[in-house]
């Protein structure tokens, strides 16, 4: 999708909680990805390092843990593993398939000092 | 600026002029109410945190020792724009506006559905439009020059409307009670899926010109969608479009979309669309009268 507009709102959130909490340093950052949230980890990566530049996150490491994706298979009535929205469901093949998990953005926690 | 697709921030305009982008969340919104001038406010959140060594986790500072600790936060991404788009949601909803965010690949026939969902509705249902593009005022002008009352937002570098933009165009434009919003967002099948506007629909726009396998390229549009219009259904005669496969495959994305076959050109699904709609507005208007 669109990286930059999501690595500032990732830096806001920090931001926000850094005023809030009274911290000065971010030394690393955890993010979850749901695997379906349509974000490319590479490019946010990198638009991360560049927009917390001289920011209290500036230099943070940035941890992206990816949470599968998971769906709700219509005909076979259970929860299945889902890759990608254009597959069909490894049981019965079908496609109808209610994305159920897996498209997760969150800023989970922060290390800060 | 996004090396994926070049959005960038800070040239957003409404109708020529520079949005007011708050670095931190603002208060309340403030609508216009007709007939009245603008309200605003000026949010001011101080918090001076005084600098207290002993905050960290042991409670004490010794000099030399790390004051590192783990704070959690749980929160969403883009939790910003969701309250800005649930502002926007409980505004319309309060005041019976059906509101609907139209997305497609650019070229697809959206301004000019547009203009003829406008000149079918003839006066008979008050609505207003919203246009989102990169650059120009093209699109508004031509909705005004159909009859509607019209705002431009130019994104600039941006990729998609956001639900501040909208809330910003909706206090400017004089939205009636009980009536109909239409947001031409941006054409791009990628961005704007994710990008809440406080709509109660969103309306993807498929033209039969384009790939019968767009959906399953583009997934998260298709399922992000209530309802697809397979647009310029008119040319299917001069083309290898296979108009079944593509529902098929916007079906494998999302089983329960609603598909209406349309052409602005000839007219073809205009009815079933116009129902559509005023069966939208008619629920709009029946759950705000229950709520109030």
């Amino acid at each position: 999708m669109h990286e930059m507009s999501i690595a500032e709102s990732v830096l806001q959130i920090i931001e926000d909680t850094a005023r809030a909490e009274g911290y000065n340093k971010v030394k690393a950052v955890w993010l979850e990805i749901g695997q379906l949230a349509g974000v490319e980890k590479e490019s946010l990566r990198f638009c991360f390092d560049v927009v917390t530049r001289d920011s209290v996150a500036q230099d943070a490491r940035l941890e992206i843990i990816e949470t599968a994706g998971q769906g709700w298979c219509m005909e076979c009535a259970c929860n299945v593993a889902v890759t990608a929205r254009y597959e069909p469901c490894p049981s019965c093949g079908g496609f109808r398939i209610v994305v159920t998990g897996g498209e997760e953005m969150r800023v989970k926690e922060l290390e800060v000092e | 600026m996004c090396t994926t697709c070049g959005c960038g921030i800070g040239q957003t305009l409404i109708a020529g002029h520079a949005i007011q982008r708050p670095r931190k969340p603002g208060g309340e919104m403030h609508y216009r109410v007709r007939g009245e001038g603008m309200t605003h406010v000026h949010p001011h959140g101080h918090i001076h945190d005084p600098i207290d060594s002993g905050a960290g986790p042991a409670g004490t500072h010794a000099p030399g020792m790390s004051q590192a600790r783990m704070v959690k936060i749980e929160r969403d991404i883009l939790a910003k724009n969701n309250d800005y788009a649930d502002q926007n949601r409980r505004y319309l909803s309060a005041h019976g506006i059906f509101a609907l965010n139209l997305v497609s690949s650019p070229g697809s026939g959206k301004t000019t559905l547009l203009v003829k969902t406008i000149e079918a509705l003839n006066g008979a249902q008050p609505l207003a439009v919203i246009e989102g593009d990169q650059q120009t005022d093209n699109d508004a002008a031509r909705i005004r020059a159909a009859g509607a009352p019209a705002l431009q937002i130019n994104t600039g570098k941006g990729c998609h409307l956001d639900a501040h933009m909208v809330g910003q165009a909706m206090q400017q434009l004089d939205l009636q009670d009980d009536s109909l919003l239409l947001i031409e967002n941006v054409g791009n099948l990628v961005c704007p899926a994710g990008f809440d506007l406080g709509e109660a629909h969103k309306v993807v726009i498929l033209s039969v010109t384009e790939g019968e396998d767009k959906p399953l390229k583009y997934p998260d549009m298709f399922r992000a969608a209530a309802v697809m219009l397979l647009n310029k259904c008119d040319l299917l005669p001069y083309l290898e479009f296979d108009a079944d496969l593509a529902v098929e495959y916007a079906r494998r994305i999302n089983p329960t979309l609603r598909v209406i076959r349309i052409s602005a050109t000839s007219g073809e699904g205009m009815p079933e669309w116009l129902e559509w709609i005023a069966t939208g507005c008619r629920n709009t208007v029946a759950a705000k009268q229950l709520v109030a």
